[in-house]
């Protein structure tokens, strides 16, 4: 029998196996997935506290210092004058958000740096499938994150209606996927675990302060026009905004159409991107690195 | 486990169903209209043209006329709350402000700014009674649960005046800060709330001693304190809460009833100025002066929920009592 022969006969079976996976096969490899994420996540508790102190030292330090700032103006979905606070709480639910998918990209580098990505893109289910379940995973816990920021900020007089805190559910599990997504991409293309700093300048800071979780768009349109339609083209303005309407029990279509799509397009990206045949590891010739 | 469900969604509704529905009738001081809102469904139903710089507004005990003091035109117009027209107007003195009815409703007493009196009106026959000299740019008006005792509040003058009603006589002049503007008695008669617009504080008075028990003082973190000005005081029937406007602060305080502290500061809308409980004490309704809007204030949660837009300069508010 010739190598190329003996070579088919191998691939086969595992081919066939791919083709005929069960729900519940499925199901164990998410479930195994997102526990790993969730057991790292717990056993990490200076990154819970972390994840919580940055929002925390905005809206105590931060807002308290620009309380004056707003109440001038009522802009939807705010029914009345709201405190400073209250307007970037927010913005700053989104910001644990984007750390966190930043964070799990990290984790993707060092993954494949230490060899554990081997272990997990070795199994036999689709590699669509297992980066869907990572992003999962990680938005699970972005979840965790948010819903103790809320709970604290509570304490704050930060109190939205009750019924916004189960409507915002929807909006965060869209925006932390979107955020994930966006992650996977960039970590697709990060080589070692140094070039996190590179992403917090580059990716993290830019992101946040020009959208409008810190200060509404109306006054950053006096400002600089050109600033505001740059808030405006950043996928993360929509995803504060929708989390905003959301929390506030309102739903807005153009925030919600646009991190659908966003997510949507991050998401097929960062499968192309981890595919070692077409994606940009071929092209760096890594793909030894990754598989 | 659906009828759960049902029971659920059936004390969602019952909790938030429409309450009465109440009018609210707002004097637009530069606007010379009065916007009326629904208090059930919280926005402006309708806006009658009124005369020259309407102010002080108050509903008759029977709701059927809504009396505003239009401080140009020198009078205080009648408000047909059915029709929604001026159908007469009321001979007060010349520039009146504020007024108040007697606890039965046959008597008005109008502070006319310009001339230094109290003007007292007979509803009935709608003319004029009698006047009774006060200080310097008379304002507030309060009168006591009993109706013997009538306090008016002197601008310039810095004073409360206590004017027995059945002599029409000043027995008593309480000296208080600079500028007190309004003046509210507690539901039972012990205590005189009086508020001083540029001293920044409110007065509890002894209507007894005639003595200043108390001085309720403001701090709002990063507000200096000269934009702190007292204006609209409104207290709960039960006495337990009590509620200033403080003007340019853009905050209502919170203050309880028995030990005179500020519990919370609510931000409203711009220069908040005067406020109206609906009868059932479920809102207060603010007129902020400067952002043009009624802020609802839900007295059982201490909350704002909602920003009214209304017409320009919104100044008093008074709601109907069925």
């Amino acid at each position: 029998m010739s190598t190329a022969a003996a070579n088919t006969q191998r691939i086969a079976p595992a081919l066939d196996a791919q083709e005929g996976f069960s729900a519940g096969q499925y199901l164990i490899c998410l479930k195994g997935i997102v526990w790993r994420e969730s057991l790292r996540f717990l056993h990490q508790r200076e990154r819970f506290i972390s994840a919580l102190v940055r929002p925390l030292v905005w809206l105590f330090i931060f807002a308290a210092g620009f309380r004056q700032v707003l109440g001038v103006s009522i802009i939807p979905p705010y029914q009345t004058y709201i405190l400073y606070g209250e307007y970037i709480t927010p913005g700053l639910m989104a910001m644990i958000q984007l750390f966190n998918g930043m964070q799990s990209s990290l984790s993707m580098v060092y993954d494949r740096e230490m060899g554990n990505m081997r272990t997990l893109l070795v199994s036999p289910l689709p590699r669509w499938y297992l980066l869907c379940s990572k992003l999962v995973a990680g938005t699970a816990v972005s979840l965790l994150q948010v819903y103790a920021f809320l709970f604290i900020a509570w304490f704050w007089d930060i109190e939205p209606p009750p019924l916004g805190y189960l409507l915002v559910l929807p909006a965060l599990i869209l925006s932390g996927l979107m955020l994930g997504a966006l992650g996977m991409l960039i970590s697709s293309v990060i080589k070692q675990l140094e070039n996190f700093a590179g992403v917090m300048n580059f990716v993290i800071f830019p992101m946040f302060f020009t959208s409008s979780a810190l200060y509404p768009l109306w006054r950053v349109r006096e400002g600089s026009p050109l600033l505001y339609y740059i808030c405006q083209y950043n996928p993360f303005t929509h995803a504060v905004e929708l989390i905003r309407f959301a929390l506030y029990a309102q739903i807005d279509w153009i925030s919600l159409a646009v991190v659908c799509g966003c997510t949507a397009l991050f998401m097929i990206a960062a499968i192309l991107a981890y595919d070692p045949s077409r994606g940009l590891l071929a092209r760096r010739g890594e793909t030894g690195g990754v598989a | 486990m659906w009828r759960a469900g049902l029971i659920f969604f059936a004390s969602i509704i019952a909790a938030n169903g429409p309450a009465q529905a109440y009018m609210a009738y707002v004097s637009n001081e530069k606007g010379n209209t009065v916007s009326i809102i629904d208090t059930d469904k919280l926005e402006v139903v309708n806006t009658i043209k009124v005369g020259q710089r309407p102010r002080g507004i108050e509903l008759t005990k029977d709701d059927k006329y809504c009396l505003v003091a239009v401080g140009d035109d020198d009078t205080i117009q009648m408000i047909d709350t059915k029709t929604g027209e001026v159908t007469a107007n009321l001979p007060s003195g010349p520039d009146p402000e504020l007024f108040i009815l007697s606890p039965d409703g046959s008597l008005l007493y109008v502070a006319n700014e310009n001339d230094n009196t109290v003007t007292i009106i007979n509803m009935k026959k709608r003319t004029p009674l009698g006047e009774v000299q006060v200080g310097v740019e008379p304002e507030g008006m309060g009168i006591s649960p009993d109706g013997k005792i009538l306090v008016n509040t002197s601008e310039t003058t810095n004073m409360a005046h206590f004017i027995d009603t059945a002599t029409r006589k000043i027995v008593a002049n309480v000296l208080v800060d600079s500028r007190p503007r309004f003046a509210a008695f507690k539901s039972d008669g012990s205590e005189l709330w009086v508020s001083s617009e540029v001293g920044g504080t409110v007065s509890v008075i002894d209507p007894v001693k005639h003595q200043v028990t108390k001085k309720i003082t403001f701090s709002i973190p990063g507000l200096r304190s000269e934009s702190i000005q007292p204006v609209g005081i409104n207290i709960t029937k039960d006495n337990k809460t009590g509620f200033v406007a403080l003007g340019p602060a853009n905050r209502v305080a919170v203050i309880d009833g028995k030990t005179h502290e500020v519990k919370k500061y609510l931000l409203v809308g711009q220069r908040v100025w005067h406020m109206a409980f609906t009868p059932d004490e479920k809102y207060l309704l603010t007129t902020n002066g400067i952002s043009n809007d009624v802020s609802i204030i839900d007295v059982a949660k201490l909350k704002v929920i909602k920003s009214i837009q209304v017409g320009e300069l919104p100044w008093g508010v008074t709601i109907t009592k069925h």
